[in-house]
């Protein structure tokens, strides 16, 4: 059992300008564990998660995916070494269906998206593959229907099963609780909840009980710096975060 | 040795010249390139309008260069926002190819304007006597023309510059072409700026237009003839970038005018080779500032 | 996979994957084709330069409607088509089809060598950047150094196409060549189905609705549009190649702007992203063009400027989007 954690944070900063959006972030997300990231907005947080992708590089510091400093390395290289990402307003192929969605996630997965030949519907990898996914997550009669025309709670889900077609190893997830009603944010955190054992999670959310709930360590992000980190219940505990979260400081 | 100077001072004269053309003509596509994101394939339409608008006048009503040029300026300036405010504004919203294709439209009536109107001969406007002169400095003759082109030129760069800098207007364009959203955020009309900019850059081109038929002749099909060595210009100076344009325009005007001079086998090939390689050491524009 | 999955489950999912598969449709232009050559003789000629523009159309459909790419310069492939179809006819050997294969080729190497360059962003650039492509080739067609290889302004002409298969000669009447051109439509088209069905064309489809994500799926974006950019490059150096070939002639217009911008009135009057509005915009503006165009040219000019602006503020998506949208109305009808 290698002690490698799934992603490492090393001394992130990030300028834009002369705004620093990341200050010194550093952050261990050990292989099969869940991990949050709160904070107030404007933290930071989509930022790190951008800079993890490989959307914006990072101006200080190292990231290293399962040990590999993936720092400099492209968007598409790092899906390759099994990271993933959800975004906060849901990123999707809008005027596909959602079997053409999950498709494409089996497509990519298997390397299909060169081949000039054959019908996409006659592939087995791709269609068995969406339609096993598609129903062990109940979104099976979804699957003619374009993304346009879904509510946005589904169209939430259908990211999430988007991005597990990938079978990830380490998960990015952007407020995946953003916009959803009660009952969805139910399902949402049920799911969550049945991931495999092996995926590394890290979540930025700022609905506290579903991270409560899913979480075993916290990271706290203020101003592009970390405030503190811990687990729930030191985080739950901590008067800073509540003063945050209930505004009785204020912040310039 | 004498000569090998005058023939490199006319021709260093003559691009920058021709750059300065193109600089004023790329004032109004760079900003609506910059802001509005507006792909304007029409945009040296305008200036063909402004030039055969002061053709009309000098030829036909026997007005001078000089009292025909404010007038072609302005009048241009006000067909270009009256179609900014109808057409223009019917492709903000349907993404690239609609403004493409409406623009591309816009350039298809242009022409067949120009040709119902004017025929398909090449036309330029007449110049005062003094001004087709060639002044001599020894063995080097500089052309009076072409010299009047840059001092107007640099005048209007320098006004340009000057209410860009200085002014409330220009400190509101700067912070649109910056950041149009932030601008936006911040209660700037970014909209109302850039009508205002789109309409004062089809005057600008007008001027160009104008001052420029004699190396530039009108012709119908104008707007498209010019159209890839100003976005070459944009592209070069960075969309969005005045200053940018400039330097781009003059870099590619010698270019261009050296080229076509001294490698004949090749001629106008050589501004798109040049061009290839500036982009692609520097693919966001060789004179663009460098983005916060 | 080695759970067994549910049939069912299979059955369902894959009635979400569209399929543009060959139906009924595909035989409207085919009977056309055929009443055409047998009713209307006369117009063979006209018939003939449609179905070149059909696979120049449908070239441009696939970059464009398809991937996204917004080429202004695709006059460049069919430029290059055309010159080489001539070229190797008059230097090498002069059976058709061959001298089309080699067209294709050429196409596709003009879109590997200017694909990278061109695709590396998207946007305005794109748009430039295929424009400074098309004119570099004009000009560079037209430049001293070139003239022997190219004729300049004269272009090339005299040479000859042996009979199709060794066995059709090609007539003064234009028989061989209708159904020369026709042939290549058919084929042409055939393969545009197969890209657009096939995984590659459900990634271009992904690439056109949402490149960031296609980058987070892990696909290498730059590399399909430019396999793609090189197979529309390929069948628009075939419609120039074919042109060459039945008009026996090659000039520098074959590099012109206006063949670029035609065949984008085309689309935009059929509809892009769907093949058949190629096809249907290709028929359109080819028979209208030729009639008002023998009348007055530039006239004719007037019309296609004020069809394009009112196509874009009116009918964005062709003829073959109002068909569709008429379509859905009466399933909408039908249902309530």
């Amino acid at each position: 059992m290698s002690d490698t954690p799934a992603l490492a944070l090393e001394h992130i900063s990030k300028n834009f300008g002369g705004l620093r959006v990341a200050r010194d972030v550093s952050l261990i997300l050990p292989v099969g564990a869940r991990h949050a990231l709160i904070g107030p907005n404007g933290a930071g947080k989509t930022t790190l998660v951008h800079m993890v992708s490989g959307l914006l590089a990072p101006s200080a510091g190292t990231i290293r995916l399962g040990g590999v400093d993936i720092t400099q390395m492209a968007a598409e290289r790092r899906v390759g070494l099994g990271l993933a990402r959800t975004f906060q307003i849901s990123s999707l192929f809008p005027h596909l269906t959602v079997a053409e969605n999950i498709g494409l996630a089996f497509e990519a997965k298997h390397g299909l998206d060169r081949r000039l030949w054959g019908n996409t519907a006659n592939h087995a990898e791709i269609v068995d593959g969406a339609a096993a996914l598609l129903q062990k997550l109940g979104l099976l009669e979804l699957a003619a229907r374009r993304i346009v025309d879904l509510p946005y709670g589904q169209r939430r889900l259908v990211e999430i099963a988007l991005v597990l077609a990938l079978e990830p190893k380490t998960l990015l997830l952007d407020e995946p609780a953003a916009g959803l009603a009660a009952a969805e944010r139910g399902a949402l955190l049920d799911l969550l909840l049945r991931m495999p054992e092996g995926l590394s999670i890290l979540v930025i959310e700022h609905d506290m009980s579903l991270v409560f709930r899913l979480a075993q360590r916290i990271t706290v992000l203020v101003e592009g710096a970390i405030l503190t980190e811990g687990t729930v219940a030191e985080i739950r505990g901590d008067a800073r975060v509540r003063d945050i979260y209930l505004g009785t400081r204020h912040h310039g | 040795m004498a000569g090998f100077s005058a023939t490199v001072v006319a021709l260093l004269i003559d691009g920058i010249a021709y750059g300065m053309i193109l600089f004023l003509m790329s004032v109004g596509l760079t900003i609506t390139l910059g802001v509005m994101r507006i792909a304007n394939l029409a945009h040296c339409g305008f200036a063909m309008i402004g030039g055969y608008a002061a053709f009309a006048l000098v030829s036909s009503a026997h007005i001078g260069l000089f009292a025909a040029l404010p007038v072609a300026i302005i009048g241009t300036m006000l067909f270009g926002a009256l179609l900014e405010r109808s057409v223009y504004r019917w492709v903000y919203t349907t993404g690239q190819l609609g403004q493409i294709l409406m623009t591309l439209g816009l350039v298809f009536i242009f022409a067949a304007s120009a040709n119902l109107l004017f025929g398909s001969d090449l036309h330029a406007v007449a110049l005062p006597g003094w001004l087709s002169e060639n002044w001599d400095w020894g063995t080097i003759a500089i052309s009076a023309y072409r010299s009047f082109i840059i001092l107007v030129s640099v005048a209007l760069a320098a006004v340009c510059w000057v209410i860009l800098e200085f002014t409330d207007f220009g400190a509101k364009l700067r912070a649109a072409v910056d950041n149009p959203r932030m601008a936006r955020c911040i209660g700037i009309d970014v909209p109302r700026v850039f009508s205002i900019t789109f309409s004062v850059g089809c005057g600008l081109a007008a001027a160009a237009g104008v001052l420029g038929t004699q190396i530039m002749p009108l012709e119908p099909w104008y707007a498209l003839e010019y159209l890839v060595p100003l976005l070459m210009v944009v592209a070069v100076g960075g969309l969005g970038s005045l200053k940018g344009s400039f330097y781009a325009a003059l870099t590619l005007g010698i270019i261009d005018t050296f080229g076509r001079y001294y490698l004949p086998a090749i001629g106008a090939f050589v501004i798109y080779l040049a061009v290839v390689g500036l982009l692609l050491w520097r693919p966001q524009g060789v004179f663009a500032r460098a983005s916060t | 996979m080695s759970e067994r999955v549910d049939e069912r489950a299979v059955a369902i999912a894959r009635a979400g994957f569209a399929r543009h598969g060959v139906s009924w449709v595909d035989l409207i232009p085919v009977l056309a084709a055929v009443l055409v050559y047998f009713f209307l003789g006369r117009y063979l000629p006209l018939a003939t330069q449609v179905m070149i523009q059909i696979v120049f159309a449908l070239s441009l459909d696939l970059a464009l409607g398809y991937g996204g790419i917004d080429s202004l310069g695709h006059v460049a492939f069919f430029g290059m088509g055309a010159y080489v179809a001539g070229l190797f006819a008059m230097h090498v050997t002069t059976q058709p089809v061959l001298g089309l294969c080699v067209a294709a080729v050429a196409g596709a190497l003009t879109g590997l060598l200017t694909g990278p360059l061109v695709l590396r962003t998207r946007g305005l650039t794109v748009v430039m950047l295929t424009l400074a492509v098309a004119t570099m080739l004009q000009q560079l067609a037209n430049a001293n150094a070139m003239k022997p290889i190219t004729g300049g302004a004269d272009g090339l002409f005299g040479f000859e196409v042996a009979p199709l298969f060794g066995l059709f000669p090609f007539d003064l009447y234009g028989h061989t060549a209708y159904w020369y051109a026709f042939g290549v439509v058919v084929v042409v088209f055939i393969i545009c189905k197969l890209v657009v069905n096939s995984p590659f064309g459900l990634a271009i489809r992904g690439i056109r609705e949402n490149p960031v994500r296609m980058r987070m799926l892990g696909v290498n974006v730059t590399a399909r549009l430019v396999t793609l950019y090189c197979i529309s490059g390929a069948l628009a150096a075939v419609a120039g190649g074919l042109s060459a070939q039945i008009t026996r002639l090659v000039g520098l217009d074959s590099l012109a702007f206006l063949l670029s911008g035609n065949a984008l009135v085309m689309l935009i009057l059929g509809g892009t992203g769907s093949l058949y509005g190629a096809i249907i915009g290709a028929t359109i503006f080819v028979v209208l063009s030729d009639r008002a165009a023998a009348i007055d040219p530039f006239n004719w000019l007037f019309a296609v400027g004020a069809v394009l602006i009112l196509a874009v503020r009116f009918a964005p998506k062709g003829v073959v989007g109002l068909i569709e949208d008429a379509v859905q109305r009466q399933r909408a009808r039908r249902s309530s």
